[in-house]
């Protein structure tokens, strides 16, 4: 099976004037197509940071990322130039979020949020809104597309925030504690859509504090102080 | 991707209606003032009846007489306009007239001031009037001296009510007039058409006028065709340097030009004695007042905008995430930035063409006709489409620079 991440010897500092911080130091993944891996640690150990690598979202200081067939090393930095389009469109093409706060535009109807990643693609209008509607039906929210983010409940608004994270058929979905914020019941029901998802050959990397769904992946990467333990 | 960039702009307008309101009031304020002006630069010197031919017509507005100890500034005198200004190559007819002089009049024993141009045939050929009643009176009327007159409907209704005025004769500055056309009311601020009663230059009673170098008289040159403007100011400016001076000792040099009413102005406002004319620098002086005067609000707008664009840094994040590139993001914050001044300047128009018609209606200017002309419109467009890229391309340069993990975290620019 081939590779869709593979993370070589990555290192993340964040520097300030004063105080060096080590987030991430000599992490080593390799996570094949289609695979359902979590991420699991104690708070601070670097789970988010390594998650903003993968999704692109963040450079390396050292190391070399590949994803999806594209590599990228710490040379190329998201602020400048050219490569923040490139950037860009290889997240718009490849990679889909899923986030534990699931940062929907309050301003934006539902059907509205889960457009969003296709407003960067050069797509008409009906068509956008044809697969956004299809995306809203595959999380069975379909009825609640002309609604407001504050109009649902928790685990309505993390479905829109997976209908939109898929709407543009990504290869790799990244979710960062998708169940964190919603109780077991509605936790449950996240994970079967993402679980469904992974049936249909999307990979997905889930960061979970949560052990009960870490057990429903294919495998866990367990992270401490930066490292990846094993 | 506009439509939606456009949906979202007006929802998060009125998320904050205080924060709109405060911005909508200084665009708005800030494109009343500038409309306004506009309207009236516009209404002085744009094309509009009867000077329907201004892009081929050229003006001698203002002349000065300068020696080693002095200067002397006036309008053109009758003698030069009369004698050296006549026949220029490319001009396809020539009218000459005086500026408008109050006079007084007493009809039924009530005191009408009015204003009275002296002018020849050819104005009337030169410029378009509409005539509501009769029609103009000929160079012959002029050359015999004949008192005749056309007077503008005020006159007309202050003279003789709500008859006719064909016919019927009035008095001004001492003297009778039959009158034998009726126009409309020019406003005040045309220069060349402008008069309450028009009557023929011959009908004047002293001949002292006809030997000025410099007095009381302008002219207006018509072009075949606009490429002979530049040939016809050359022409012009040799005229004047050919033209012989009474007393060298005290005066040896005329300045003045054919010019644009604009760039008359130009000569007026940026010269010390009409010697050139640099309308390009008036137009620079206008814009760069105009662009000074929309900084401030400008600035005030982007700080609001700022502040407006902490509020959304999830969102930020979250475009970033899904593929919005930052020039992206520059985009669509600046589409939202010109949807919030079109509206501003939406209300700015609306609020213009009212106090433009206040001003209209206040008799200040007398036979104001100020409006918000489809060019005044444009130029509405355009600034406020400058104001609203200069209001929003600081905040949507520092929106898009922000970092995408910053952003979903909710952490300041």
């Amino acid at each position: 099976m081939s590779s869709m991440i593979y993370l070589q010897d990555v290192t993340k500092v964040y520097r300030t004037e004063r105080i060096e911080t080590v987030a991430l130091e000599n992490v080593n993944l390799d996570i094949a197509a289609g695979e359902f891996v979590s991420i699991m640690g104690p708070s601070g150990c670097g789970k988010s940071t390594l998650l903003n690598l993968i999704g692109l979202l963040d450079a390396p200081s050292s190391g070399t990322v590949s994803i999806a067939g594209h590599t990228l090393d710490s040379r190329l930095d998201g602020r400048r130039g050219r490569s923040d389009s490139e950037l860009a469109r290889l997240r718009n093409q490849s990679i889909g979020f899923v986030f534990q706060q699931f940062h929907l535009i309050g301003d934006l109807s539902v059907v509205d949020n889960v457009e969003v990643p296709l407003l960067y693609r050069r797509l008409g209008g009906r068509e956008r809104r044809l697969r956004a509607l299809a995306a809203l039906e595959r999380v069975g929210l379909q009825s609640r597309a002309q609604h407001y983010p504050g109009q649902l409940s928790g685990g309505q608004q993390q479905r829109a925030a997976i209908a939109r994270a898929m709407v543009g058929n990504p290869r790799l979905l990244l979710a960062d504690e998708p169940t964190g914020n919603l109780d077991s019941a509605m936790g449950d029901e996240i994970m079967g859509i993402l679980e469904s998802l992974n049936r249909d050959e999307t990979t997905i990397v889930m960061v979970t504090h949560d052990p009960r769904m870490a057990e429903r992946t294919h495998r866990t990467v367990r992270m401490f102080d930066g490292r990846q333990v094993h | 991707m506009l439509q939606s960039y456009f949906k979202l702009a007006v929802k998060v307008l009125l998320r904050r209606k205080f924060f709109t309101f405060i911005s909508l009031f200084a665009v708005s304020a800030t494109l009343l003032v500038l409309l306004v002006a506009a309207a009236m630069l516009d209404g002085v010197f744009g094309p509009r009846a009867p000077e329907i031919r201004s892009d081929r017509t050229l003006g001698a507005y203002l002349m000065s007489m300068s020696g080693p100890d002095r200067t002397r500034t006036a309008f053109p005198g009758f003698a030069f306009l009369d004698q050296q200004a006549r026949n220029l190559p490319g001009v396809e007819r020539m009218t000459v007239f005086s500026v408008p002089s109050s006079v007084a009049s007493y009809p039924d024993g009530r005191k009408v001031s009015s204003f009275l141009k002296r002018t020849d045939g050819d104005y009337w050929k030169v410029l378009d009037f509409t005539f509501l009643e009769g029609g103009p009176y000929s160079a012959e009327d002029d050359v015999s001296g004949n008192s005749v007159a056309v007077i503008n409907a005020t006159t007309r209704r202050r003279f003789f009510g709500e008859a006719s005025a064909l016919g019927k004769t009035l008095e001004a500055d001492g003297q009778s007039f039959r009158v034998v056309g009726v126009v409309p009311d020019v406003p005040f601020v045309r220069v060349a058409p402008f008069a309450d009663i028009w009557v023929p230059i011959g009908t004047a009673r002293t001949s002292g006028f006809r030997h000025d170098l410099v007095g009381e008289y302008m002219a207006l040159f018509l072009a075949s065709d606009r490429s002979a403007l530049p040939g016809i100011r050359a022409a012009f400016q040799e005229r004047l340097r050919n033209t012989p001076l009474p007393d060298p000792k005290m005066y040896d040099t005329l300045h003045g030009g054919a010019d644009s009413l604009f760039d008359s102005a130009a000569r007026i406002l940026l010269t010390d004695r009409f010697e050139d004319s640099r309308p390009e620098r008036l137009r620079a002086l206008l814009l760069g007042l105009a662009v000074a005067f929309m900084l401030l609000p400008a600035l005030n707008l982007a700080n609001i905008n700022l502040s407006r664009i902490l509020e959304r840094s999830s969102e930020i994040g979250v475009r970033k995430a899904f593929g919005a590139s930052a020039r992206t993001l520059v985009g669509q914050f600046l589409v939202e930035n010109v949807v919030l001044t079109l509206v501003g300047a939406a209300l700015g128009l609306v609020f213009a063409a009212a106090t433009l018609a206040a001003i209209n209606r206040s008799g200040l200017i007398p036979y104001a006709q100020f409006t918000v002309s489809l060019r005044v419109f444009a130029w509405a467009v355009g600034m406020a489409l400058f104001f609203g890229i200069l209001s929003g391309v600081l905040p949507a340069w520092r929106m898009s620079r922000m970092h995408a993990v910053q952003a979903l975290r909710g952490s300041s620019l």
